[in-house]
């Protein structure tokens, strides 16, 4: 490790990215699985963001790579070499936690320069090289400081800077964000994404927060039960989800009973075509985004299975996402502010269904109808 | 906070320091005058103070418990601490036990350790040795109760946890992680429990009694037997002394006394 530091020289920022490939990785905890049969493999330099509600298995994937949790079965492979046995001390990642994990004793540089010690680099060439990740951080001014004076913020930076400077093969980022305040939230988020392309390492990132995974990532993989439902560039896991779960948990979505009939369903009156078209016919219930649902104002002398009141009105910007109540169920819909502004609460509407392929679940349907 | 409030608060305060203060710089006091007292009507003398420093047995004594005091705290630091750490992070499932285990102490009384011990000790003066410092096996077992939860809190203070996997994935090995993350960063607890070690070594006196060694209390009451005011002055010295060390104690254990040892070339 010593040499390829010393190969690649201080004053560059990397040594390039490598393939990760998850093979198979198993992993219980008394009795639960946690992983079930992962499979994923990293291009290199590509950044994969693992997406998925709490227990799905995430962090324990992100954990079986950095070696600090073994494997029941599978394989790590980074650059070629299979690392699963290896120690985290000897398996060359950068990782950046949850929680603030600065070493409180030491100053921001100190901290930057630890790993670089720990390869016996000399003292010249770590300092060098902890101001130079510190200054691709944006923060050499900060050097002198211990954690406790830095903001949330600066903290995770700086722990960015100390995973980086080891130049590591692969860089691990356990949801660096989630203990910060929104604002510095997105501010971060967009700062790892430009240190991960200079930089050009090869990055998984662990997060619950849709919006950050589809901001940040080249490709997006959505976890449910320790397995991988659907992986994909965000765009594609956006409007194109495989899974009833893809298209719940990613974005929001109007859950709408209808029945299915040779290829499209058939919901309050509106007939929608099926993304699989070769659904069953019967009960059903439709998942349908927000932004797929329009508005008419004609409502208020009109009846019909798709006529309801305004309820709610939350403006989100430059969108607004209006709340429409039709008796037995309340609906979704997105729309430029400017439109949504002419339906304040207590409007009788409208609502017309685009005629976007949707998906079906069918457990909730028969759920929801006993 | 109001004015009022805190102008109250301020007086609680003062108060209840006068109050303590008192409590323990009475009898101090009082053993001082006892100490420094003449004969009949004869002017206050030093004395007793001075005969403790002619007394061969008795500072033998105050160095044996010295060197007990240092044995031990160091024993203790050296067991407990890798212990409580790798079972914190490794083992969490075992830290019941070993709560249990060292609290134990604290529920037996001295006389049942000497009955028990005493048959160990009368094989460690015939086989290994006869040293005072043999003692420092039994008083280990003594601090255990009290330096446990210090060093508990002083672990809780911490994220343990994320500290030492960060400097794993830097690639620190785990006597690197102990020695220059968890150790560093938990400084104040090493210290206090370090005190309390030292207080309780100085102030024991039931086993070494039973067992036949002479340490500082053992001394102090043998002293006490033929000069009265020789004895209180000891007590008084070993006093101070542990008063001297709870201000050493809060001086180091200031937050942020300590930076890091890291290189700084």
């Amino acid at each position: 490790m010593t040499t390829a530091i010393a190969a690649a020289g201080v004053g560059t920022a990397t040594r390039g990215g490598v393939e990760v490939r998850l093979e198979s990785l198993q992993r219980r905890y008394a009795g639960v699985t946690a992983l079930d049969g992962l499979n994923l493999t990293m291009a290199p330099g590509e950044l994969v963001a693992l997406l998925g509600p709490s227990g799905c298995g995430k962090t324990t994937a992100l954990r079986l790579v950095a070696g600090l949790e073994q494997a029941d079965g599978g394989r790590v492979v980074v650059g070629g070499e299979d690392v699963t046995g290896q120690p985290t001390n000897k398996r060359d990642v950068g990782m950046v936690f949850q929680a603030y994990s600065l070493f409180p004793h030491m100053t921001a540089w100190q901290n930057v320069a630890f790993g670089l010690q720990m390869r016996k680099v000399s003292p010249g060439q770590r300092r060098k090289r902890a101001g130079e990740m510190l200054e691709l951080v944006g923060l050499s001014g900060f050097a002198d400081r211990f954690a406790h004076q830095l903001s949330g913020g600066q903290q995770q930076r700086v722990a960015l800077a100390r995973a980086l400077a080891i130049q590591p093969k692969v860089l691990l980022l356990d949801e660096p964000l989630s203990a910060l305040d929104a604002k510095v939230r997105a501010r971060l988020r967009d700062e790892i994404r430009r240190v991960q392309l200079e930089v050009g390492i090869t990055t998984l990132f662990v997060t619950h927060d849709q919006e950050e995974a589809l901001a940040i990532a080249d490709r997006v993989g959505v976890m449910h039960s320790g397995r991988i439902e659907q992986l994909g560039p965000p765009t594609s896991i956006y409007s194109r989800p495989a899974t009833p779960f893809v298209a719940e948990f990613v974005g929001l979505t109007n859950r709408l009973p209808g029945v299915v009939r040779r290829g499209s369903v058939e919901v309050r009156g509106a007939s929608i075509p099926l993304v699989q078209p070769d659904a069953a016919d019967g009960p059903a219930v439709a998942l349908v985004r927000p932004e797929a649902v329009t508005i008419a104002s004609d409502g208020a002398a009109a009846t019909g299975p798709l006529v309801g009141t305004v309820i709610a009105t939350a403006f989100l910007g430059a969108t607004s996402r209006v709340t429409v109540d039709l008796g037995d169920v309340t609906v979704l819909a997105q729309l430029p502010t400017s439109e949504a502004t002419a339906y304040p609460a207590g409007t009788r509407v409208r609502l017309a269904l685009r005629p976007d392929p949707v998906l079906i679940a069918r457990d909730e349907a028969k759920a929801e109808r006993a | 906070m109001s004015r009022n409030r805190r102008l109250k608060l301020q007086v609680f305060r003062v108060v209840v320091f006068l109050v303590f203060g008192a409590f323990f710089l009475i009898p101090i006091g009082a053993m001082f005058e006892f100490s420094t007292r003449g004969n009949g009507d004869a002017p206050r003398t030093l004395v007793a103070w001075q005969t403790i420093f002619q007394t061969p047995d008795l500072v033998a004594a105050i160095l044996a418990s010295l060197a007990l005091a240092v044995i031990t705290s160091l024993g203790m630091l050296l067991l407990l601490v890798p212990t409580m750490i790798w079972v914190r992070l490794r083992l969490p499932s075992l830290s019941r036990i070993v709560e249990f285990l060292c609290l134990l102490p604290l529920t037996i009384p001295g006389i049942v350790l000497v009955a028990g011990l005493a048959p160990e000790y009368r094989w460690l003066s015939i086989n290994v040795s006869e040293s005072i410092l043999t003692l420092a096996f039994v008083y280990l077992v003594l601090v255990l109760p009290y330096t446990y939860r210090t060093l508990h809190t002083g672990l809780a203070a911490i994220d343990v946890k994320t500290l030492s996997e960060a400097a794993r994935s830097l690639g620190a090995g785990w006597a690197t992680v102990m020695g220059r993350i968890i150790v560093p960063n938990m400084w104040s607890a090493l210290l206090n429990a370090s005190l309390l070690s030292v207080a309780v070594v100085l102030g024991e006196f039931t086993i070494a009694n039973l067992l036949n060694y002479v340490n500082l209390q053992v001394s102090i009451f043998l002293v006490g037997k033929a000069n009265g005011a020789v004895s209180i002055a000891v007590a008084v010295a070993s006093l101070m002394f542990a008063f001297l060390l709870l201000v050493i104690l809060s001086f180091f254990g200031r937050p942020r006394a300590r930076v890091a040892r890291l290189e700084e070339a």
